[in-house]
């Protein structure tokens, strides 16, 4: 199970293996990666193996987070609104890997409604990271990251409002890779912030990340943000030659001087990082150095705040307890919506719905929610207007390797917050946007993210499978440091 | 106390007709099973996304522009949030920033003056769940969440409850007329809010506005507007006025009296944003024109065009257009050449009382406009008399057949002036004797003599000319 998607399809077709011993073995792992990491709402006991057909992932286990709509498995968001709630139709996406012949073995858990970044904020408790106990997977795509740096399975799916597929992936020193917003359909996907969420894929390589997005795309009559993209074949445009491709990075993100107070872990990182940019030049891709008004960066952490609270309050008022979800027992319905979210949400939840209502409102919402949209605009037109002349963006992912539990609890640090929020931007422009890992630090996975222009996805891809290609961590499993 | 004029604003919801809702592809149809036409997403299931139903943006441009209202640019929906057991999402699909329509006009009729009646908005919006209260539970349907709703928005240019009521039912013709809803109050299609103030005739100011939610029948929209000005006007009157609140109140069908509900103080922030899962639409002018052509002309329009060009009454004007299936069916006759008064007369006498004592459409009538004229010439020609037309006309309809099959040499009527002269002469021949009477003064055996030639033709003598020829032969 710690092999790429077309080993395993080599293997099964050679009949070397059967698809019913690989559901096996991954439920074995499934089990010993709950146990050690937390890392599960649901491990599918009962899975059957299926037939293996021309499809890559024919016959193969993989992971599902567990905001995604399963028919008659249960789907938690991780949240104790929906504690029982075993949903009647399957997610779009979800939907097509059952098609092409993969097998569903278990729901990962995340933060809350994937609204968090540690992993700690699920109903069935934290995930630790595997790579060391101590620390976090960052989220919210936790379980799924956790799985797949454990070998459970080739590639399980997250979703990603800010960075919940990106900063995991570069914790567990994996692969995260969210396409361009549309190319896959939301139909199905839990919603945290609806302009803000795409869905993705978790996986230990880039061929594998293009093979299982090639299958997930398409246009969905469910989705009107959907968008046809049988033009786009990600897995073919993996050439490995990206001469000529000029690639940026922002200073003001990079410069170690910029950081007055840095971490050795944060010196190492960036040292590391600038390592890279060789190897990109090596392979003949330009890399020039630009730099962007520091305000604008300053501002990506609160406009995501702002837009993401404000849309996630208005997504998640079905969540009553009347339809779905454990039923109050009050008498009263407006009661019974109350108990029921009261006793369902996490404190940090509760915290986002009310700055949501807050900068919604009539008198706050010039200046909170509307502003935030508009400095959106300007940040997302400054990207568009930077992938006109280059080909991609490339920064470090995170201020380090993956954070202790008592070190950090989504509390913005000042001096490192540009360094920890820029994904976000990738949310804002729905831009494509993928972490590999690019190295350790103390022993600790490290990630790189590569975003590029919207539609653009064939381009990012074939970058970061170059760059992975002249970097010996591609297939990685985690070994636990003692 | 000066004299008091009333100020009206009216919101009219009105639910469209179409296959699926709004933005589900459950189906949107009345039914008494309770959910039973639900989707997924009809029920807020987590993951479920709205998709626009393009015929209802459609019906629903097309009712901004009868309305002559502006139509946006871009079509996009927001979010209305509040917490109701019978708003399954926590919110509503709506329109704030850019509805269908804008600062509309438009004239309509009341007691045959026309007033003009401005427009704040037209938009389009999904309906709720329904409920059912009982003693200690409630039920909730859902089979109407979803369903396509239509909100206009007056200004406050209404000034007596026949004003509003003319408009709801000017505009309930016009949503028939295009045919883009039922509009039919008893199935709770149509649905509204009334504002209602008073103020001294010579103020510049409006008094203060009370809103009254839910008036489910226009009957009921005119007995609220009629009771909250009494009301107003006597608490002014006792000067008491300080105590109408700017409140929301609800009319109470059984005691025919508003109740309050809220003030407005406690008026709910509704927090819109727009709608993140429903992309921008561009609409563009040709679609737009092409919607403009499919309007067909409406019911005043009609009215007054029957009126000024073909000298009906008012009274047969108002009939002929309150169905337009019936005010189509007469400018087919019209088209056919056929005179304006006879397809009045025939409509509104006997289709009409033909088809509401069998509670037909006029669509159905095997007796259509084309027959309709062979039926009024043949009497015009006099080859039937106008009793003979009235059995034909229930002939036709009942044996599904053509007016010519039943005009045969039996009973065509003799309207030829010689054959009959002809069949006189024999019968006075005969008579002589009777002749002298007459002659001597017993003009009233006359009608002998008419009573001889239906005798002699088996009634089938032209009557009139019967008589014209024996007047002029026995002179």
């Amino acid at each position: 199970m710690d092999k790429s998607i077309t080993e395993l399809h080599e293997l099964l077709k050679n009949g070397k293996i059967t698809s019913e011993e690989l559901v096996k073995e991954s439920l074995e792992k499934s089990k010993e990666v709950e146990e050690k990491y937390n890392a599960f709402v649901t491990i599918l006991d009962d899975t059957k193996g299926k037939n293996v057909t021309d499809s890559l992932v024919s016959g193969i286990p993989f992971g599902v987070k567990d905001n995604y709509s399963t028919k008659d498995v249960l789907s938690t968001g991780s949240s104790n609104t929906l504690k029982n709630y075993v949903p009647f139709y399957t997610a779009t996406v979800v939907q097509k890997l059952f098609d092409a012949g993969a097998i569903i073995v278990n729901k990962t858990a995340l933060d809350e409604f994937g609204m968090g970044g540690t992993g700690t904020t699920c109903h069935t408790g934290p995930v630790l990271n595997p790579w060391d106990k101590t620390r976090m997977c960052a989220g919210s795509s936790s379980g799924s990251a956790c799985a797949i740096a454990s070998g459970v399975y080739p590639f399980a799916l997250g979703s990603d409002t800010g960075d919940s597929i990106r900063k995991p992936a570069a914790y567990c020193g994996i692969v995260g890779y969210k396409p361009t917003y549309g190319m896959l359909s939301r139909y199905g996907l839990f919603p945290f912030a609806s302009s803000l969420d795409h869905c993705g894929v978790l996986t230990r390589s880039v061929e594998d990340a293009a093979i299982v997005s090639d299958i997930m795309k398409g246009k969905d009559e469910h989705d009107m943000t959907s968008w046809d993209s049988s033009n786009i074949h990600l897995q073919e445009s993996l050439t490995g030659d990206i001469k000529g491709k000029k690639l940026f990075y922002i200073k003001e993100i990079c410069n170690l001087a910029n950081y007055p107070n840095a971490s050795e872990e944060l010196k190492m990182h960036l040292q590391n990082f600038d390592k890279t940019l060789d190897l990109l030049k090596e392979a003949g891709a330009e890399v020039e150095e630009i730099s962007i008004d520091q305000r604008l960066l300053n501002a990506i952490a609160s406009v995501y705040v702002v837009i993401s609270c404000a849309e996630a309050t208005s997504n998640m008022s079905n969540l009553t307890g009347i339809i779905f979800g454990p039923r109050s027992d009050k008498q009263n319905i407006f009661e019974m919506m109350k108990d029921h979210r009261t006793k369902g949400f996490s404190p940090l939840i509760k915290r986002r719905f009310v700055i949501g209502s807050y900068v919604l409102q009539k008198e706050n919402q010039e200046r909170y929610f509307k502003n935030a949209a508009r400095v959106r605009r300007l940040i997302v037109d400054k990207m568009k207007e930077l992938f006109k002349e280059y080909d991609a963006l490339i920064l470090p992912v995170s201020s380090g390797p993956a954070k202790k539990f008592d070190e950090d609890k989504d509390v913005i640090d000042d001096n490192t917050n540009v360094l920890e929020e820029h994904l976000q931007i990738g949310n804002f422009g729905g831009f494509p946007s993928i972490t590999i890992p690019n190295g350790f630090v103390n022993d600790l996975p490290v990630g790189i993210n590569i975003t590029g222009n919207c539609y653009d996805d064939e381009n990012v891809l074939n970058i970061a499978y170059t760059l992975e290609g002249m970097m010996p961590y591609k297939g990685q499993i985690a070994k636990e440091r003692e | 106390m000066k004299k008091q004029i009333a100020v009206i604003g009216l919101e009219m919801h009105c639910e469209l007709k179409s296959n699926s809702k709004v933005f589900s592809s459950a189906r949107n149809s009345y039914s008494e099973i309770p959910n039973v036409n639900i989707a997924p997403v009809d029920m807020a299931f987590p993951g479920t996304l709205p998709v626009v139903n393009k015929k209802c943006v459609a019906d629903a441009l097309k009712m901004s522009m009868t309305l002559n209202c502006k139509q946006p640019e871009y079509m996009y929906f927001d979010r209305k949030n509040y917490y109701y057991p019978d708003l399954p999402k926590g919110y509503q699909i709506t329109q704030m920033n850019a509805p269908v329509g804008v600062d509309g006009k438009i004239e309509i009729e009341v007691n045959d003056k026309l007033i003009p009646v401005y427009i704040h908005d037209i938009h389009l919006e999904e309906d709720a769940a329904s409920l059912d209260h009982f003693f200690d539970t409630s039920n909730i349907d859902y089979n109407r969440a979803g369903v396509p709703l239509l909100e206009l928005v007056t200004e406050p240019c209404f000034h007596s409850a026949d004003e509003a009521v003319a408009f709801l039912e000017h505009m309930r013709r016009v949503y028939q007329y295009c045919d883009v809803s039922e509009a039919d109050t008893k199935k709770g299609q149509i649905r509204c809010d009334v504002n209602v103030s008073i103020m001294d005739e010579d103020a510049t100011e409006l008094g203060t506005k009370v809103e009254i939610k839910n008036v489910n029948s226009f009957g009921g929209v005119h007995d609220a507007i009629v009771y909250e000005i009494e009301r107003q006007t006597k608490l002014k009157e006792e000067g008491r006025y300080s105590e109408v609140e700017q409140e929301t109140r609800r009319w109470d069908e059984e005691s025919g009296t508003t109740i309050r509900m809220r003030s407005k103080v406690d008026a709910i922030d509704y927090k819109y944003f727009v709608e993140p899962n429903i992309p921008k639409y561009k609409i563009s002018k040709e679609w737009l024109e092409k919607l403009r052509k499919e309007i067909p002309r409406l019911a005043l329009e009609r009215k007054q065009d029957y009126i000024k060009n073909y000298g009906l009454s008012s009274y047969d004007a108002e009939i002929l257009v309150k169905d337009k299936e019936i005010s189509d069916y007469f400018e087919e006759c019209l088209n056919l050449k056929i005179d304006a008064k006879s397809a009045t007369n025939w409509i509104t006498t006997q289709i009409l009382g033909y088809i509401n004592k069998h509670d037909l459409s006029i669509n159905d009538l095997y007796l259509t406009p084309t027959r309709l004229k062979d039926l009024i010439e043949e009497t015009n020609k006099g080859t039937i008399s106008s009793k003979q037309a009235k059995d034909i006309f229930f002939k036709v309809i009942e044996e599904k057949k053509d007016i010519k099959d039943f005009i045969s040499k039996d009973n065509v009527q003799i309207s030829d002036k010689e054959e009959l002269t002809k069949i006189i002469d024999e019968i006075l021949s005969n008579n002589q004797s009777q002749i002298e009477e007459y002659k001597n003064g017993r003009t009233n055996i006359f009608d002998y003599f008419v009573g001889q030639v239906m005798k002699n033709t088996r009634g089938k003598a032209n009557p009139v000319l019967t008589k014209e020829i024996l007047t002029e032969k026995l002179k």
